[in-house]
């Protein structure tokens, strides 16, 4: 399968098509970004009752503050992390024929979703900066304090590649549409998993044995719960370079399989739809 | 020197079949039973730089596949194609910079935006220069009367001139080769005739090689003096289109003035395609067309006589239909004849 090898020119106009395009129904995105925010207040209220009910004491070494601090960073991974419509976008297109538009013109599928998803992505924290901003100057009290250079330094690097293992990951989903046609199952199976096992439920300390080592061993903790750790200093010196070496290896597995998958599925493509 | 050169091509699709019913479904779930649908059998053809193609055949006869495997789309079965010295399916960029594909209907504009946006990005990958590009756009925009439409959300476009878009976008980069398949489907008659006189046009302008399929004969008739009828999967003709009529037009029609009511016992000599006392139309073999001529002559008192060739649309129909047989090609010939009379 040829790779293309798009000028830095056809990326930013890529880019600036796309955002353009999102733009195009702003009130629709803007309410869908704010509704975000809602989860927020009902799992506060809910970790506040249960810690109500422990009276003091901690579960698994976090406190009612470390709850709501962890919860609040989550958003912030899944923010980068999460790819809404990626599969079922490249599934549908798969199923109606419209990826032939892909196979004939000399631009690569992958290369031209992943440009398209950082507008999109970029379009979301413009909106979403604001009530983000508001909710930790609202939360600050739950926080001990900013951590140092290097920690954020960690912090950031950790975001961007959860967003790209998050763009791989769920693009590879979508390309297994080749094979299956429709993946909506399959993802829903993924989300369902990645609820639990990337620590937006609950930190992935407190999961009990056989699962806490199954999420040690697989990369949706690197989604949102690697972050999370980094920034709560949590994992530090080699702990943090040895985590995000890892995470980088998962990126360029993912990221492999996306072009396995786009290569053979191409051969099995036969235009459907179309 | 052939600019697209087929041998041997062949696609066989495998295809899911499914029985009727709910317990159907259900074994479905743990077996299914495929078969396999030949789209394309051993196709050879050869294509002049040049040259303006039809590709003719009723629906599931092979055309949008054969255009899918020249463009790269799809893998054959077996066979081998070469465009421009290409092999299509290897969907190298040097050739993927080269050709154009448009299907009918398939978007390749952002919907929300409007088309400039699109063309822009065009520009982008097919790394047109700047100054090229507006030149090319210029002469596309004004040959196709879109002035004033490149700002406007493509999804706020009539179909008309969102196909005349699609056009615009898919010759932007000056294609050596253009695949049009069904470029005029669910347009109207104006429409229709302007993307027909557009195509014309820049044909001759540019000489380059256009390979086209429609159900429209209009289409057909305008643009190309090439056809190759397709049925089944295999090529039955590839010539000009006269050369149809003079190959399967096995009959001639014959439109008979009489002085007085037109007889009753016309059938006797041909089929009656219509009677409108005093006027009469027959079909008769194209053979005995003298002497059934000179019986009626002998029999009847005639104020006027005219031989004609069937129309071109009817042989066409009567070369699928032969092919297909039954039902479906009575539904082929129908379609036909009526895109005809559009």
């Amino acid at each position: 399968m040829p790779v293309t090898s798009v000028s830095p020119q056809t990326w930013w106009t890529i880019f600036r098509i796309s955002l353009e395009e999102r733009l195009v129904y702003r009130a629709d995105f803007a309410l869908g970004t704010l509704m975000r925010f809602i989860p927020i207040v009902t799992q506060v209220l809910l970790w506040q009752a249960i810690f109500e009910a422990l009276k003091g004491d901690d579960v698994a070494g976090y406190q009612y503050n470390d709850i709501v601090a962890y919860y609040l960073l989550v958003l912030v991974g899944r923010a980068f992390s999460s790819m809404p419509n990626l599969s079922e976008g490249i599934a549908q297109q798969i199923r109606d024929g419209q990826i032939k538009k892909f196979l004939i013109q000399p631009i690569d599928l992958i290369e031209f979703l992943l440009i398209t998803r950082v507008a999109h992505k970029v379009v979301y924290y413009g909106i979403a900066i604001g009530p983000f901003a508001l909710v930790f100057f609202l939360c600050r009290g739950f926080f001990s304090g900013w951590p140092d250079a290097i920690t954020l330094a960690g912090y950031a690097t950790s975001l961007v590649l959860a967003f790209l293992l998050g763009f791989f990951l769920e693009a590879f989903i979508g390309l297994i549409g080749f094979w299956f046609l429709e993946v909506s199952s399959l993802l829903f199976m993924y989300m369902l998993i990645n609820y639990f096992l990337s620590g937006h439920m609950f930190p992935l300390a407190m999961l009990p044995e056989p699962w806490a080592s199954i999420a040690q061993a697989i990369p949706l903790q690197y989604l949102a719960y690697f972050p999370t750790q980094v920034f709560l200093g949590k994992i530090q010196g080699e702990m943090l370079a040895w985590g995000l070496t890892i995470q980088l290896a998962w990126v360029i597995c993912f990221a492999i399989l996306c072009r396995i998958a786009m290569h053979y599925g191409v051969r099995r493509y036969s235009a459907f739809g179309g | 020197m052939a600019i697209i050169e087929i041998n041997g091509l062949s696609k066989t699709y495998s295809v899911y079949h499914k029985r009727e019913g709910i317990a159907a479904s259900i074994r479905g779930l743990f077996h299914r039973q495929y078969r396999s649908v030949h789209a394309v059998r051993q196709i050879d053809l050869q294509v002049n730089e040049g040259e303006f193609v039809a590709f003719l055949g009723p629906n599931g006869a092979g055309k949008t596949t054969t255009l899918k495997l020249l463009s790269g789309v799809i893998h054959p079965t077996e066979g081998t194609a070469s465009v421009m010295g290409y092999v299509p399916w290897q969907r190298q960029i040097g050739y993927r910079r080269r050709f154009s594909l448009v299907m009918g209907q398939k978007n390749q504009l952002w919907w929300d935006l409007p088309a400039q946006e699109s063309f822009r990005l065009h520009q982008q990958i097919y790394r047109i220069e700047r100054p090229v590009f507006e030149k090319t756009l210029d002469e596309l925009v004004e040959l196709l009367n879109l002035q004033g439409l490149l700002g406007q959300p493509v999804r706020e476009l009539s179909l008309g001139e969102r196909m005349k878009m699609e056009l615009v976008a898919s010759l932007l980069h000056s294609p050596k080769v253009l695949f049009l398949d069904e470029p005029t489907i669910g347009l109207d008659v104006v429409a229709q005739h302007n993307v027909q006189g557009f195509l014309r046009h820049y044909q001759q302008q540019r000489n380059i090689t256009i390979m086209l399929t429609s159900h429209y004969m209009k289409d057909v008739v305008a643009l190309c003096r090439r056809v190759v009828i397709i049925t089944g999967g295999r090529i039955m003709y590839d010539g000009s289109l006269s050369g149809i009529i003079d190959q399967f037009g096995g009959h001639k029609l014959l439109t008979l003035q009489f002085s007085d009511e037109a007889p009753v016992d016309l059938k006797n000599f041909g089929e009656l395609v219509e009677v409108q006392s005093p006027r009469a139309k027959l079909r008769v073999d194209r053979s005995s067309v003298t002497t059934v001529l000179g019986q009626i002559l002998s029999k009847y008192n005639l104020v006027d006589v005219s031989v004609e060739e069937p129309p071109l649309e009817e042989v066409i129909a009567e070369v699928f239909a032969s092919v297909n047989g039954t039902h479906e090609a009575e539904l082929n010939k129908q379609q036909v004849l009526s895109n005809a009379s559009d």
